[in-house]
């Protein structure tokens, strides 16, 4: 199959064959890393710009080497996100890039739907790199490639996420992602943490973490965004840490050959343990590894490239 | 100038009309209404085919002068109102500065009267800048011709303010127009809390952050003895506690506005900025709520909360556009479908948007008494026209139905006598 959509917006817009073919292309260019001279000439001449609204070292990075390593040039521009202080609106600034006519946006934004707003705006190829609470899908993209690889497959098996459901990106891409693949979702954590009617998305809801991941064949912690406590979704991170925190323990109600995920940047000892972090089950550095793949597929298929 | 409005159907539901007639207006007034008039002295305008209705009132309308010319005006805002139906319109308080003095209430009619357009009745400000802390000088205000009080905007978090306010009001037989919002619920909210929210990772807006307040001033009604206004009803967890508090005798009146009875939450997954407002659209359960509220009379006013907000607010991202949509040139088409779908009979619709806002703020209009201010509004039922929020008369072009395909529209609207609007 070809790929014919302009941008990346979510994965929510993805079929199942769409994913597939940014999985395989990814697939297919994980050699390129692994050789001394890790670049080929595949978007020479192409100019990928990293607009970011919103820190970001990994996605921000992982980004750049993507499109370094497929020689294209790659621009990264941070702003701030407030519009009141800014001065200048998304759209006069996304104007503005188009102007200087790249090929490809790549846009991290804290407010959900931006990078919808660009796409509607520039004739630019638009990837969305994380809107507000809304999707992240690159990073689900890197995900699903992870568990291809480590499970030979994804239609079937069962993924726990736990965390903050309700604030995370993540969960979402990945929830609309798992279930076009066939994979089976199961979400935990506290109430406070579960976005209202979550259900609907095609998950089912735990508050504990027994049950969220029993017989899960993948385990994806969320980061626990510690600035989020003064809005009061649980009472102290001693409380977090003693009941929602991975650790050796309570991996045993998962499957014997569970793998641990996270997308980073984690917190020792909040939602994961450190033995957990570094031990055997865990994945999280393939993770990175697989994103950078992925973001070169994604690159080389909105600039017009075919699997 | 005489004016006779031949053969239209006159639907006046306070005197129980409604019949194919001839309606004759000489000196402002409705003069006579009985078939076959005959006057060569009149200009005449065939209705047939047409409803003539008393004038349509907006109780509920952004008119942002002082302060906020760039979105609208009372000039413009009124040239809106005549254009959708509306002969008079009740302008809320917040402009800048906000209405909580005699001379803000005395500008707004004063500009309204030198723009002589629709009639203009305006709404203060319930406590001092819609602070919620002290009351504004609600006597002085009513004196100044301030019909209603309320901090629309900004609810009244304190419920001895609240309280105070609607007792302090019923002395001076004045009403308070509650925006009920619970601002700690919805707090960051940028729309209806449910699967769409969840969806689009969009802080919602829970129903009760509205249902709670909507308890709270009508027990505060029930308790003092004195009457309520909730504005822009857009739950069905208030139209229950609305319903229930009216069979037993609480002194509550409701409105709602068209979009929430014509779209719901599920309208946004495009992360349009045309489609934020506060109260947000709701679920589509609640928006059944609102038509069955409409036709047993739980809710007794459609109203627009017109809205005027330019590109400079709504052109952003989602997050940080202003809340808020124009509703005065599709009010009526809107609730047309209501009539359409069953939800209202014709004499239905005229009472939410006539008579009963008259009634609710205690303003003339909404009947065709003869010898009554010649304050009408003829309807075709049945134009088909579609919406093109660039020809609006409205300043701002913040409209959600831009595009939409619409089935009846005002054909020409008479303040005091006098045509305002005549549709070409």
């Amino acid at each position: 199959m070809r790929w014919t959509k302009k941008d990346l917006l979510g994965m929510k817009d993805l079929s199942a064959d769409e994913i597939r073919l940014i999985l395989d292309t990814a697939d297919s260019f994980m050699e390129v890393s692994t050789r001394e001279i890790k670049k080929v000439p595949t978007l020479r001449g192409k100019t990928v710009v990293n607009l970011f609204f919103e820190a970001s070292t990994r996605t921000r990075t992982s980004f750049e080497i993507a499109a370094k390593r497929l020689s294209a040039d790659a621009v990264n521009i941070s702003a701030s996100a407030s519009s009141v202080v800014k001065g200048e609106t998304l759209i006069d600034t996304a104007r503005n890039l188009e102007a200087m006519n790249p090929d490809i946006i790549v846009i991290r934004h804290s407010a959900a739907g931006s990078p919808h707003i660009l796409a509607r705006c520039v004739k630019q190829s638009i990837i969305n790199a994380g809107d507000g609470a809304h999707e992240h899908p690159t990073q689900a993209l890197l995900d699903m490639m992870t568990i291809r690889q480590k499970k030979g497959k994804i239609a079937g098996l069962k993924i726990a996420i736990i965390g903050d459901i309700a604030h995370s990106r993540v969960a979402r891409s990945n929830i609309h992602g798992l279930n076009a693949m066939g994979a089976k979702v199961a979400v935990g954590g506290p109430a406070t943490m579960m976005p209202r009617e979550i259900e609907r998305l095609g998950v089912t809801v735990h508050h504990n973490i027994a049950d969220t991941i029993r017989g899960a064949d993948i385990i994806m912690m969320l980061r626990v965004q510690i600035e989020r406590k003064a809005i009061c979704l649980f009472p102290s991170l001693r409380e977090y840490a003693k009941f929602f925190c991975l650790d050796r323990d309570r991996i045993r109600n998962a499957k014997e050959d569970v793998i641990i995920m996270h997308p980073g940047p984690i917190n020792r000892g909040v939602e994961i343990s450190p033995e957990v972090a570094d031990g055997p089950y865990s994945v999280i550095l393939d993770q990175v590894a697989n994103g950078v793949a992925v973001r070169m597929a994604l690159l080389y298929l909105l600039a017009g490239g075919s699997s | 100038m005489k004016l006779l409005l031949k053969g239209g159907r006159i639907i006046d539901p306070l005197r129980k009309i409604d019949k194919i007639a001839d309606l004759l207006v000489d000196g402002g007034k409705v003069v006579r209404i009985e078939t076959n008039i005959e006057d060569p002295g009149a200009d005449i305008y065939d209705a047939g085919g047409m409803w003539i209705v008393p004038g349509l009132i907006d109780m509920h309308t952004h008119l942002r002068e002082p302060g906020y010319e760039y979105k609208e005006s009372i000039r413009t805002g009124c040239e809106a109102a005549v254009a959708g139906g509306f002969t008079a319109v009740a302008c809320m308080p917040n402009t800048n500065p906000v209405n909580d003095t005699r001379s803000v209430t005395e500008y707004i009619i004063r500009q309204a009267a030198l723009a002589g357009i629709a009639r203009v009745y305006p709404v203060a400000a319930a406590t001092r800048g819609s602070e919620g802390r002290v009351l504004s000088e609600f006597g002085d205000l009513k004196e100044a011709g301030a019909v209603a009080f309320s901090d629309d905007g900004k609810p009244v978090v304190d419920s001895a303010v609240m309280r105070y306010a609607m007792e302090y009001a019923a002395s001076f037989g004045a009403l308070v127009i509650s925006h009920c919002e619970d601002a700690t619920l919805s707090a960051d909210g940028l729309m209806n809390e449910g699967r769409i929210s969840t969806e689009l990772g969009l802080k919602g807006i829970p129903s009760i952050a509205e249902d709670i307040p909507v308890a709270r001033d009508i027990a505060i009604a029930e308790y003092t003895g004195t009457s309520v206004h909730i504005a822009h009803v857009s739950t069905a967890g208030a139209v229950r506690i609305i319903r229930e508090a009216k069979k037993r005798g609480v002194r509550v009146t409701a409105e709602t506005a068209p979009h929430y009875f014509s779209l719901s939450d599920e309208a946004l997954r495009e992360f349009d900025t045309n489609l934020k407002m506060n109260p947000p659209l709701r679920s589509t359960e609640d928006v059944a709520a609102m038509k069955e509220a409409l036709r047993d009379g739980t809710i007794d006013v459609i109203a627009t909360d017109h809205a005027p907000h330019s590109s400079i607010e709504k052109d952003v991202e989602f997050e940080y556009a202003a809340n808020g949509i124009i509703g005065l040139e599709t009010s009526l088409a809107l609730s047309l479908n209501l009539v359409r779908e069953g939800v209202l009979s014709p004499a239905d619709l005229v009472r939410k948007m006539s008579s009963n806002p008259a009634a609710v703020l205690g303003v003339r209009g909404g009947t065709l008494g003869i010898g009554a201010e010649a304050d009408i509004t003829v309807i075709d039922p049945n134009r088909p026209w579609t919406v093109d929020v660039r020809i609006f008369r409205s300043k701002s072009r913040n409209s959600p139905f831009n595009g939409w395909k619409m089935e009846g529209k005002a054909v020409l609207t008479i303040v005091g006598g006098a045509i305002k609007y005549k549709e070409g």
